[in-house]
């Protein structure tokens, strides 16, 4: 595989492979003055959202470590954050501003929305002059942070895309880059087998209780075996009949070779290279959302039925080994696997390919979802507001 | 022949579907990856792509494995090349 590819190299050392300038709304309310300014100006980003008022405890503590970790990924050059009031938008530009990129915070009280978009939009346009000078440069596999999830999964995901990208996880583990995998419930049916990859007993017994905490979430509040969702109705559709099937399906995603060295909290960040797990929902856009605010700058996606989910700062490299969906939804597959099942192609052929995608993504080339404007930005909520 | 249906693994109750249109009394080869072996019998269901058929005749109550791991119990009675699903097997978890 190539090692070498051009990134942003930022102001903390981490490496980027897009440049944007994101105006991120602290609260729902902001939502309309951000747009205005990403409209404004172009070549910035608006990140809406329906949350960010009356949240408590953990719930809180998750929402600003979303919104900090956003702006604080290596593929944002520079953030102006709107708010309602001061003092919480203040907290996420400090939190920003820890990575050292420019970064400036507007509160819409006391000023309205007309002047404050204003006042927003000079300092958008600067940033975007600002960083669009700076110049890629060569950088090295090992500095990449790459996240996986699948969806819309189906038994050609388990046969053959997924594993692909678990065929790339172990080139990328010994390359030295930092990997992560999460979905926690589902793995339901394959806990054992995440269990048994876990480098010692203090991360398997941390697994463990995420496993367990996400559990009882499911066990307080259904109605059902969750056949409704969990599988859900598409990927039955596509052949799959119980959480079970599909967790073994989804483990395949983590490869053969690497150990789990360490597991996270929603959008807590790795501390070093290898494979990480971070405990998070199954749906694709919350999932996307919280590995990119953990600072992840490249995803892995392998979809069976076709899940067309894209994120607004994480490229979201899509594979599908089903044929169908390669032939009838095509402008959101990056990489065709397909192959595999005609016995065309190797886990080996494709893991390669699916890297060489991979590099040219980092080098610039826009993913299908990019293309296609999927920017889905979902915040994981974990209970009422106050 | 072309392969009509993957199975993961020789001990696995049963296979996946991965051409389009397979119809009733059409006489499938399979392909177990584990083991790189190929198999072939006569399918009793119209299987679109993706779905699984039955390797072996199953009783309420049986487990299917897939990767040789329980996937769930059989909760109606399935025979060897029938359609195996959600109308016939379901989750033994929550």
């Amino acid at each position: 595989m190539k090692t070498k590819f051009y990134g942003y190299r930022r102001e903390n050392g981490r490496v980027g492979i897009r440049n944007h300038v994101i105006i991120l709304p602290l609260d729902d309310l902001s939502n309309a003055a951000s747009l205005a300014v990403a409209n404004n100006v172009k070549g910035t980003m608006a990140l809406p959202h329906h949350y960010g008022r009356l949240q408590f405890g953990a719930d809180l503590d998750l929402f600003f470590r979303t919104l900090i970790g956003t702006g604080s990924n290596p593929n944002v050059a520079a953030v102006v954050v709107i708010g309602i009031e001061p003092l919480w938008t203040q907290r996420i530009v400090d939190g920003i501003a820890k990575t050292g990129k420019p970064v400036a915070g507007f509160g819409i009280e006391q000023h309205g929305d007309l002047d404050t978009i204003m006042r927003a939009s000079r300092k958008a346009k600067e940033f975007v002059q600002q960083v669009t000078e700076y110049q890629r440069v060569e950088c090295d596999v090992k500095e990449l942070w790459v996240s996986c999830k699948c969806g819309e999964s189906d038994t050609t995901s388990g046969l053959a895309s997924n594993p692909t990208v678990g065929n790339a996880f172990d080139k990328l583990w010994k390359a030295g880059a930092t990997t992560i995998f999460g979905e926690t419930t589902e793995i339901t049916g394959g806990e054992h087998l995440v269990m048994q990859r876990c480098a010692n007993e203090e991360v398997r017994a941390k697994f463990k209780f995420f496993f367990d905490r996400y559990a009882k979430v499911v066990d307080d509040h259904k109605v059902d075996d969750l056949c409704d969702s969990q599988p859900t109705k598409g990927n039955i559709e596509g052949g799959l009949t119980t959480i079970e099937e599909k967790a073994l399906g989804n483990v395949q995603k983590i490869g053969r070779e690497a150990p789990v060295i360490g597991c996270l909290d929603k959008a807590e960040s790795p501390t070093g290279p290898g494979l990480w797990f971070m405990d998070s929902s199954s749906a694709a856009a919350e999932m996307v959302t919280l590995v990119a605010a953990s600072g992840f700058v490249v995803h892995f996606f392998p979809t069976g039925q076709g899940n067309i989910i894209g994120n607004p700062i994480l490229p979201v490299i899509k594979l599908s080994a089903n044929p169908r969906t390669v032939r009838t939804m095509s402008e959101h597959i990056d990489v065709d696997v397909s192959g595999i099942l005609r016995r065309e192609m190797n886990l080996d052929n494709a893991g390669d390919k699916l890297l060489e995608m991979m590099i040219r993504t980092c080098n610039g080339r826009r993913t299908s979802a990019e293309a296609l404007g999927h920017r889905e930005f979902v915040i994981t909520k974990l209970y009422e507001s106050a | 022949m072309a392969t009509d249906f993957i199975v993961h693994e020789a001990a696995d109750g049963v296979g996946v579907v991965v051409v389009e249109g397979l119809k009733a009394g059409t006489e499938c080869s399979g392909w177990i990856m584990q083991e790189n072996q190929t198999i072939t019998f006569k399918i009793l269901d119209d299987i679109p792509i993706g779905h699984k058929v039955a390797l072996k005749d199953f009783a309420v109550g049986d487990t299917v494995l897939k990767y040789n791991t329980d996937i769930g119990k059989v909760v109606a009675p399935i025979k060897k090349g029938q359609h195996l699903h959600v109308h016939n097997v379901k989750t033994k978890r929550w």
